[in-house]
């Protein structure tokens, strides 16, 4: 999978220029930079939401002219319908993205038990018939990142999903992503804030400026897998964080 | 919700009562002239002695303000759709429905008098358009407020604007639609009985204009408290229906999502 952005503009600002950015077929990429640097157009740039003024943006070697429809998203907020149980809220890909879409009527039953399946793979067994708001931030964000892999995406975005949940459940949720990585091995795409959260969890983190949004530094994390939350406290993570920090640094001056 | 104490059920019913109680004793302490203000008890016998006329006028307010609330609907909802659906109608039209909704619709009515002659098509039409603007704009909010970042999740996905507009949009416009039809069936009953009062052969307000020069004022107030119980029924029929409906619009608070 190789995604080149060039550059593009928005609304009279410059958001994004000179980006250049590839990602392996299912690698985990972690994009870090500072608040304003244009994360949020990579987002939407490599899901086709909007396009490019220049330069070209490829995903599976295909260019991306219009919505991508292989991609699963995930944000901040779990954005989930109140008025849709847990099990229905997963499923609303299905009822949007062909080939799903013209099956779905008939084969509710099958789809449903693939919900439920995913869901209990993140350890919401047993929650398929509840709503949203009975459930917890941190159910919630899990019952999001079922949706955005139920139809199997071959690229996972996810803005900062992680961002509005306490230190406990937002380590938890590390986890729960790793495993589903592992387990279904699609590519990610984490655009992220937490330096922590980036070391730990991919593969390449990829450091952006602000104004205009560029990659300015892409360092691998060559820590052994499976990594287990114990390896945030080894001095050979802690200086990985610390580097990310002094470059993201650099770029705030 | 804990279970409401015994105080807080019957206090709707014990203010009302009070209040009645309290009007009478001022009439009959004070000795007011029955013409300015009828103590109950006269209202009660006025109600008893003409409650057939009572009860057929009632019907067809019923009838006027049921029929311009049910236009109301229709084309609030259909309007409603049309302005959410895209920021450029819904900039286009607001200027001209917001201009139209400020004319008091009294002014209105005379014109209606005009083009369909005294009787109960005014009365539906004033119902009708003095009701249906809180449903549009109901609507139309519901649709637009819909979160962008779910709206990107599912144009990523390749749905179109009529997707999201039947998996997002509708469902999460019926809190405000339902909501609306409390507002809406009130003032559709404002409109109805300002028409009958001007320009009619029947209803409420009808017989409460005729009963006013002949001077029969506890008919007059019968008819008044006629007005207030329909009133009530009507907004408590659709406050249930909206608490039916959209159940779990009450137990979420909106954009909460985290």
């Amino acid at each position: 999978m190789t995604l080149t952005y060039a550059g593009a503009s928005g609304g009279g600002v410059t958001a994004v220029q000179g980006l250049d950015l590839n990602v392996e077929r299912g690698a985990f990429a972690a994009v870090v930079g500072p608040s304003g640097c244009g994360k949020s157009t990579l987002m939407k740039l490599a899901t086709g939401l909007v396009r490019p003024t220049a330069g070209r943006i490829a995903v599976d070697e295909a260019a991306v002219e219009g919505p991508v429809k292989i991609a699963g998203m995930a944000f901040q907020n779990a954005n989930l319908l109140p008025w849709r149980t847990i099990r229905d809220n997963v499923l609303l890909p299905l009822e949007i993205v062909e080939p799903h879409r013209r099956r779905f009527r008939r084969n509710k039953a099958e789809y449903a038990e693939r919900a439920d399946r995913l869901l209990a793979l993140v350890g919401l067994d047993g929650f398929a018939e509840r709503f949203p708001w009975e459930l917890s931030g941190g159910m919630q964000q899990r019952t999001s990142l079922c949706r955005a892999l139920i139809h199997e995406p071959a690229l996972l975005m996810l803005d900062e999903p992680f961002a509005a949940l306490d230190a406990f459940t937002r380590e938890e949720l590390w986890c729960v992503l790793r495993d589903l990585w592992a387990r279904i091995g699609f590519t990610v795409v984490l655009v992220t804030h937490d330096l922590r959260e980036a070391a730990f969890l991919a593969d390449t983190v990829h450091v952006m400026s602000a104004r205009p949004g560029r990659i300015v530094a892409s360092r691998a994390i060559d820590l052994p897998r499976p990594r287990e939350l114990d390896v945030c406290f080894e001095p050979e993570f802690v200086d990985i964080v610390h580097d990310l920090r002094s470059r993201i640094s650099e770029v705030r001056q | 919700m804990t279970p409401a104490s015994f105080l807080e059920r019957t206090a709707p019913f014990a203010f009302t009562l009070g209040l009645f109680v309290f009007w009478e004793a001022v009439c009959q302490i004070f000795g007011v002239n029955p013409i300015i203000l009828p103590a109950p008890s006269a209202i009660v016998e006025a109600t008893v002695t003409h409650w057939k006329p009572l009860l057929r006028h009632s019907g067809a307010t019923m009838w006027t303000t049921l029929a311009g609330f049910a236009i109301a609907v229709a084309f609030g909802v259909v309007l409603g759709m049309i302005v959410g659906w895209s920021r450029a109608i819904y900039r286009g039209l607001y200027p001209v429905m917001v201009g139209f909704n400020s004319i008091p619709k009294v002014a209105v009515v005379p014109i209606l008098v005009i083009w369909f002659g005294i009787g109960e098509i005014p009365a539906i039409l004033t119902a009708f358009l003095i009701s249906f603007f809180p449903i549009v704009v109901n609507v139309a909010t519901g649709l637009a407020t819909t979160e962008p970042e779910l709206e990107d999740v599912l144009r990523a996905l390749g749905a179109r604007k009529l997707d999201i507009i039947l998996k997002v949009g509708i469902p999460r416009a019926q809190p405000y639609f339902y909501g609306s039809l409390k507002v809406a069936i009130t003032l559709a009953f404002v409109g109805s009985v300002v028409s009958e009062t001007i320009a009619a052969n029947s209803g409420i307000g009808y017989l409460m204009s005729v009963a006013g020069t002949n001077f029969q004022m506890p008919l007059v107030f019968a008819g008044l408290i006629a007005l207030a119980i329909e009133g009530i029924a009507m907004y408590a029929l659709f406050a249930f229906i909206e608490m039916r409906t959209t159940r779990w619009a009450f137990r979420s608070s909106f954009a909460a999502g985290g």
